[in-house]
């Protein structure tokens, strides 16, 4: 069937903003859904309240709406646009779950819109717990014993029946929130409780434990005239028990018989017939690894993270055709891209390994639990391709950027082997690498013995892990050749060996101590999808150590010009890296193109639009490490390389890459230096004539002792650790407190407090030295101020800065966590003038190139500057599209040579438009235990919203509402609306006005005792109640209670999960209660909530009438 | 890792490119015709199945012998291909049913195997060039201009005799057979089914027995009056390898036996050898469809399938005489003939492989078309005679 002639204008729904279980991924499903849509001449609407994405450009569709997603505000651009057909599937679970109810409250049918890609009984069929163990019954698969309740006595009686170990699921949550596994009665009555209160539908799924089988998936794409095809199989290296999102894992399956592998295949696609799925689809399997046995885990009726890692994977356009098949083609029609002769009706056969490594937030939530279980935890992750699994896993590893080469964790080094086989029974982000230590021991203690290796080790590891034996063998392979790289002469043999394991040259010099005399450079494959069979053009490639390498055969010789420009991307989306850079790379990419250049990407993120095969000329799926840059530099030969765009994963390459004679294109490596030097730095300001905070002083901890070494018996240790300590706080004295402490490499933040006191500084250390970052740590008085960012591009004469940036929140917030306004509404113009002829000096004195982002704190009409950096930042792409100045194409044609006055944007501060727009950053708190939510100086948030409205106050309600705010408070049964208040003392004055408020908007107040007092002394009628400590009746019970609309919760010390503050924060975590850690945030909620505005009364703005 | 198979092993192909890498298996020489095989899973079938008969394969999936060996899932008695090449070699296969390595069962039968090259540049000259034939050796003083001269001169001869059975066996149940893994669902017929063994897949057979078939197999040159003492049912015409055209005396043969008004399924070989008994030709393709993702468009349900294939031949479409047969089937890809409906017999056949093993089994609904086809012959006959 071609086309469906009667579609002409099609709504596309987005997921919003990144949370943890939803991220990049549909930014590039999104994406290639549009243009798919657009390829056909239809015309595309779009919303989605993200504006860090590449989907709301301009570019991508007709009509954008960066608006909050929910069912109201869709109702209402649906009125405005009048689109005849929805797209449901490319959305994640948010477009999803909106679309569904539009179809269900018959909004659709009223409104004469087709619901496309899928229809509600499917996703019921698939999403119902007890419908779809319905519907796998009908159709004779198995599915894993389990009952649905929605009860606590109900689930118990069910464990009765299933028996322990148990899995309990929620109904409708993202990524699992809110499950686990239980292996005692108390931990299945704590986690069923839980999970019924997360769940939407206060139902939740009880279900037989199969942890320790094989996690089976595969990515399944079904047709209106039920041609059926699966595109992968992926195999979790971690079996069953760890969310597939936080497991590594491996595509093709490797350890399947054909046998095996077809019983699973078969069964994916009688599931997707049985369901009638138009579209994309995956589906989850345990396989039983001692028999013939298997169970549906789970089947996800739309493109998911699965599926953009299978289209990676495999070069298969998952959501481009799932997007075609939704407007009436059928699989038979659509040509196969990657070949250009074959169709899409076909399974892609590979030639190759692919491995996918989570990227865990653990560094920055030194607290947080680090046990993985059915709920996700991952913020991002990283996908490398090689022939062999060893090489795969090694280039993971090193592209994850977790500061590893190879698979041997340090800490795990010191550990005895009965305490590593104790760490194997720890299921943690770190378990692969407890499990590379004892085959390493293993290695090098059968060596020393002169004895063949057994499989004694491999059996007990096997035996607590379970993770298949053929994983593990191959991890020996690994162990192996270090301990021979470390023990034998390094022949041309061993170096070749270790060279395909995926061995770095800096790694193999450092185990084997000898110098590399003949270095073997990389050759490269294609992927394209047919293992060979057919030639393709699309130019997609991974790096091998074979010799031919294909990937020349497409490098042109120059005629006369060389025109190859190589972008690094900024590989694994983490918290304070996210999707805001892959925009720039994007349009970095699109920029070069326009200019007559031949853009390449290096990148090693699966989930975002610059690893899609033809977003660029050329596509080098490989870590952005230096050694692998080099050799995609030693293939391509580009005239420049452009690090500006890919955060600080391609900065960091800056120097080595200027060391080799690689020209860095826009702002020089000097000029980079400078920036992140802090003496440099300072010497640039100080010729500048621009006040940095009061006063800094650098400081060098002597020691960092190994956390284990850290106690009574360890005396000299101890000593050094006290002593660093000591310095620190005669440091922070002398600056006078409060004062800021961060290791002097910082990005988003990380590891980096305000201490008030003595006692704060000596925690900080200690979590310092437990890190073992060996930076040097910076002190710096803090200035609490009002915090300003600017965005500007320079030439190295002329400047442009789009837009000032305020922030709600004052300077001791991480930017990233603070809500940013555009632009600026309470500067004064000589302020602004300030901040112009400040960043004019920056700019031109450091010959910036291209973008620049710096950030200040005005206080007491002083401003000083905190941070700068020559590079791309989180605001740019919203920055772009509310002002409508395309700041990275300016920012490439400027590294080429031209020139701003001739580009038509004029220079210096560019008029602000008639629109504000705030940006809100969102949380992923509930997914992450014990992490204390008070927002501080180190990043927090996973992503962004933003609202855009004629005025402020709209568009922060908009912002708010996007950000999940509940601004809605005239219906009573529902919102109780009370307040709690729970401030530390040097809070207690600023909210006496903003609890008034809250009385005046008819709220009441609770709070504890002191803040009560404080309260009530100044006239402010307010409930105390008991602290957690107190008694029976206190404020986590008054939590509980359901009554409390907002909680503002600051306190003096947070983070450590043992104090009460943090107990409160978390506890409404685990309730969706909103909770606001700083008063500036409040007073901004407040200030919203009394326009009385919410989504039946602000206007829907399509940003490309801007 | 590999301590024990460091014996280097040389593939020398007819332009006279070599490839270098480890011995496994057999050692010695041997010469065939190379062809890769994209199969990700299944190498055991592979391996086993008799249409591989002369050649050398490559499989281009890396990783190989991941999962052991385990005998039930053997397509036959022994393995066929004169050589085998793969990239890297499992010496640590991990899976509950595995009995052996692949090393080590290579090396009882005998098959000289080549790993540690690079088999995806290997696939793309063969993709270029076309199939060719090559040698692979573990001899290291060997005169090159002598191999290249017995590459050039290799032809794959009498295949179809070596791998066919000497004589006839009949299969009532599974006692003789390993079980299908996959299970049946639908009706079953007691029908009887004789098998012309070209060097057929086991699971044809256990594709019929789990229909509820009984089935006789038959050497490749059964003849029509043997099959009519047999009163069969249904006649199927298995795979196997070489050039069809080869094959004359089965192609008189089956001139024959399709007169005997009895249907008949082809597969593969079997459908190319009866395409041949009615006049058309067959054409060796530049480097044939192996493996199990071939996309196969079925003309009666307008639908497009995932098949399993291993085929250098194919039916030339343009030679079938329109009054005779229709093409059924389409390869998706480069649109050759995947299958043929005749119109003055009651018979089909089908390029690719229905029965998988290894590949999907998406297709296997075609032993159900046979069978009613069986059922509507039976009925016809049964009119005929009550009629009468």
């Amino acid at each position: 069937m071609p086309i469906n002639k009667d579609i002409k204008k099609v709504m596309v729904i987005g997921s919003g903003p990144i949370v943890i279980g939803q991220a990049a991924e549909f930014d590039y499903a999104g994406t290639q859904a549009c243009r798919a849509l657009k390829e056909e001449g239809l015309e595309v609407v779009l919303v989605n309240s993200n504006p860090a994405t590449i989907m709301t450009d301009k570019k991508m569709a007709d009509h954008i709406y960066i608006e909050p997603l929910l069912e109201k505000s869709i109702e209402k651009i649906i009125d405005l646009e009048k689109p005849d057909s929805l797209l449901s599937t490319l959305g994640g679970q948010t477009g999803l779950t909106i679309s569904m109810k539009l179809a269900k409250s018959g909004f659709l049918e009223s409104r004469g819109v087709r619901l496309l890609g899928a229809r509600p009984e499917t996703i019921d069929r698939a999403e119902d717990r007890e419908l779809f163990k319905k519907t796998m019954k009908e159709i004779g698969k198995p599915c894993i014993a389990s009952c649905v309740v929605e009860k606590v006595d109900d689930a118990l009686k069910c464990l009765e029946t299933i028996g322990l170990p148990a899995i309990i699921r929620p109904a409708f949550t993202l990524g699992g929130t809110g499950g686990g596994i239980a292996q005692t009665r108390e931990e299945f009555l704590q986690i069923a409780q839980n999970g019924l209160m997360q769940s939407p539908i206060n139902q939740i799924l009880v279900e037989k434990c199969v942890s320790g089988w094989k996690e089976i998936e595969f990515e399944v794409i079904r047709d209106a005239k039920s041609n059926v095809i699966t595109v992968c199989s992926m195999e979790n290296f971690d079996p069953v028990g760890v969310h597939t999102g936080d497991s590594i894992v491996v595509a093709p399956a490797l350890t399947l018989s054909d046998k095996e592998y077809q019983l699973l295949r078969k069964a994916s696609i009688d599931i997707i017939n049985k369901l009638e799925v138009e579209g994309g689809c995956n589906c989850q399997f345990a396989l039983n690894p001692d028999k013939f046995e298997y169970g549906v885990i789970e089947v996800n009726p739309r493109v998911s993270r699965s599926s953009a890692l299978a289209s990676k994977a495999t070069g298969y356009p998952i959501a481009k055709v799932a997007t075609k098949i939704a407007i009436g083609y059928t699989l038979d029609e659509i040509v196969n891209q990657v070949t250009g002769t074959t169709y899409a009706c076909f399974e892609p056969s590979l030639d190759y390994v692919v491995v996918k490594f989570p990227k865990w937030p653990f560094d920055k939530f030194v607290y947080a639990k680090r046990t993985l279980g059915t709920q996700m935890k991952a913020t991002g992750e990283v996908m490398s391709i090689a022939p062999s699994f060893e090489q795969a896993i090694m280039k993971s590893v090193r592209g994850a950027e977790l500061g590893l080469e190879t698979l041997g964790l340090p800490e795990y080094e010191n550990l005895s082997m009965d305490q590593l086989f104790e760490q194997l029974k720890i299921v943690d982000d770190r378990r692969i690498f407890a499990v590379y230590e004892a085959l390493k021991r293993d290695c090098f203690a059968v060596a020393e013995m002169k004895e063949y290796l057994t499989s004694d080790v491999i059996d007990k590891i096997y035996e607590i892990t379970k993770i298949d034996r053929w994983f593990l063998y191959k991890l020996r392979n690994l162990a192996n050749i270090e301990h021979k790289l470390k023990t034998c002469e390094l022949t041309e043999d061993l170096y070749i060996k270790a060279k395909n394991m995926g061995f770095l040259d800096s790694t193999i010099e450092q185990f084997s101590k000898t110098k590399i005399g003949n270095k073997k450079p990389a050759a490269f494959k294609m992927v394209d999808t047919c293992a060979a069979e057919f030639a393709a053009t699309t130019p997609y490639f991974y790096s091998t150590y074979d010799d031919e390498n294909e990937a020349l055969e497409f490098v042109h010789p120059s005629e006369g010009q060389n025109k190859r420009v190589l972008v690094l991307g900024s590989g694994p989306i983490r918290i304070g890296q996210g999707i805001e850079f892959d925009y720039c790379c994007v349009h970095c990419v699109w920029a070069l193109k326009d200019m007559g250049y031949e853009a390449i990407i290096c990148n090693n993120n699966p989930e975002t639009v610059s690893t899609d095969f033809d977003t660029a000329d050329r596509l080098y799926f490989d870590p952005v490490s230096i050694e692998d840059v080099e050799n995609v530099i030693e293939t391509e030969k580009p005239l420049g390389v452009v690090v500006q765009f890919g955060g600080q994963t391609a900065i960091k390459l800056t120097k080595a890459l200027d060391d080799m004679g690689i020209k860095i294109l826009g702002t020089s490596a000097e000029a980079i230096d400078i920036a992140e030097d802090r003496e440099k730095f300072d010497k640039l300001l100080e010729k500048c004539g621009i006040p940095r905070p009061k006063s800094s002083s650098v400081f060098e901890p002597e020691i960092s002792p190994a956390p284990e070494d850290i106690d009574d018996k360890n005396y000299e240790n101890n000593l050094k650790f006290e002593k660093t300590c000591e310095k620190s706080i005669e440091a922070a004295k002398k600056l006078g407190y409060p004062v800021i402490l961060r290791p002097s490499y910082v990005l988003g933040g990380q590891n980096m407090i305000i201490a008030h006191s003595d006692k704060d500084i000596y925690e900080y250390i200690e979590i310092i030295v437990k890190n073992k970052l060996g930076y040097p740590i910076l002190i710096d008085k803090y200035v609490m101020g009002i915090e300003v960012e600017v965005d500007a591009i320079c030439d190295g004469e002329d400047f442009l800065i789009p837009g000032i940036m305020e922030h709600i929140e004052r300077a001791g917030i991480h930017s990233g966590d603070s809500i940013s306004v555009y632009p600026a509404q309470n500067l004064s113009s000589k302020i602004k003038e300030k901040i112009v002829k400040y960043t004019k000096r920056l700019a031109i004195s450091l010959e910036v190139k291209g973008l620049i982002n710096i950030q200040y704190v005005v206080y007491n009409d002083d401003v000083y500057v905190i941070e700068v950096n020559p590079r791309s930042s989180r605001t740019v792409p919203y920055i772009s599209k509310v002002t409508g100045v395309p700041m990275v194409d300016l920012a490439t044609k400027i590294m080429f040579g031209q020139k701003l006055k001739d580009l038509g944007f004029g220079t210096g501060l560019y008029p602000a438009g008639e629109y504000v727009a705030v940006k809100v950053p969102v949380f992923s708190f509930e997914k992450l235990h014990n992490v204390d939510t008070q927002l501080g100086p180190e990043m927090k948030s996973t992503g962004e919203v933003l609202g855009i409205a004629k005025n402020f106050e709209e568009a922060l309600v908009k912002g708010l509402m996007a950000a999940g705010y509940n601004m809605d408070h005239d219906d009573q049964k529902s919102n109780p609306k009370c307040v709690l208040i729970t401030v530390r003392d040097t809070d207690k004055p600023d909210c006496v006005e903003l609890a008034r408020n809250f009385r005046e908007l008819g709220f009441e107040l609770f709070a504890t005792p002191k803040t009560a007092a404080f309260l009530n002394k100044h006239m402010t009628p307010c409930n105390a109640i008991q602290k957690i400590h107190e008694g029976e009746n206190n404020v986590l019970k008054l939590i509980e209670s359901k009554k409390i609309s907002y909680v503002i919760s600051t306190s003096a010390k947070g983070r450590n999960p043992a104090r009460d503050s943090v107990k409160i924060r978390r506890k409404t975590v685990e309730l969706s209660i909103p909770c606001l850690t700083s008063i500036d945030t409040a007073n901004a909620l407040v200030r919203s909530l009394k326009t009385k505005k919410n989504i039946d009364n602000v206007e829907m703005i399509d940003i490309t009438t801007i | 890792m590999y301590e024990n198979n460091q014996t280097t092993a040389r593939l020398i192909l007819s332009d006279g490119s070599e490839f270098l890498g480890k011995s496994f298996g057999k050692r010695g020489t041997a010469v065939g015709e190379i062809v890769f095989t994209t199969s990700m899973t299944g190498y055991l079938e592979t391996l086993t199945d008799p249409s591989y008969f002369g050649q050398i394969v490559v499989q281009t999936f890396p990783l190989i012998g991941n999962y052991g060996v385990s005998e039930a899932d053997s397509e036959s008695k022994k393995a066929w291909p004169s050589g085998y090449v793969v990239r890297e070699l499992c010496q640590n296969p991990s899976n509950f049913r595995s009995q052996k390595s692949l090393n080590q069962w290579l090396g009882e039968q005998g098959v000289l195997s080549i790993w540690g090259i690079d088999t995806r540049k290997l696939t793309r000259k063969i993709r270029e060039k076309g199939v060719m034939n090559c040698a692979i050796t573990t001899e290291k003083y060997i005169d090159k201009s002598d191999i290249l001269d017995q590459i050039r001169k290799f032809k794959i001869k009498d295949a179809v005799k070596c791998v066919s059975i000497k004589s006839q066996h009949e299969y009532q149940d599974f006692s003789n057979i390993s079980k299908p893994f996959e299970k049946y669902i639908g009706r079953k017929k007691n029908f009887k089914i004789c098998l012309m063994d070209f060097g057929a897949k086991q699971n044809i057979i256990r594709s019929l027995l789990q229909r509820g078939a009984s089935v006789i197999t038959l050497p490749h040159n059964a003849t029509a009056q043997q099959i009519k003492r047999l009163k069969p049912d249904g006649i199927m015409l298995s795979n196997g390898p070489g050039d069809p055209a080869e094959n004359v005396e089965i192609v008189s043969n089956l001139k024959k036996i399709q007169k005997l008004g009895v249907p008949i399924f082809g597969i593969c070989l079997g459908h190319q050898l009866l395409a041949l008994a009615n006049g058309a030709k067959t054409k060796k393709l530049k480097y044939g469809h192996r493996g199990a993702n071939q996309p196969v468009i079925d003309k009666t349900l307008g639908k497009t399938f995932i098949t399993s294939q291993n085929h250098g031949y194919a039916v030339v479409e343009e030679s079938l005489e329109k009054d005779v047969a229709t093409v059924s089937h389409y390869n998706a890809n480069d649109k050759t003939c995947e299958g043929i409906e005749y119109k003055k017999i009651p018979a089909f056949t089908v390029q690719f492989h229905p029965e998988a093993c290894a590949g999907p089994l998406d297709t296997s609904y075609l032993f159900d078309r046979f069978f009613r086809l069986i059922e509507k012959n039976k009925n016809q006959k049964e009119n005929f005679r009550i009629c009468r």
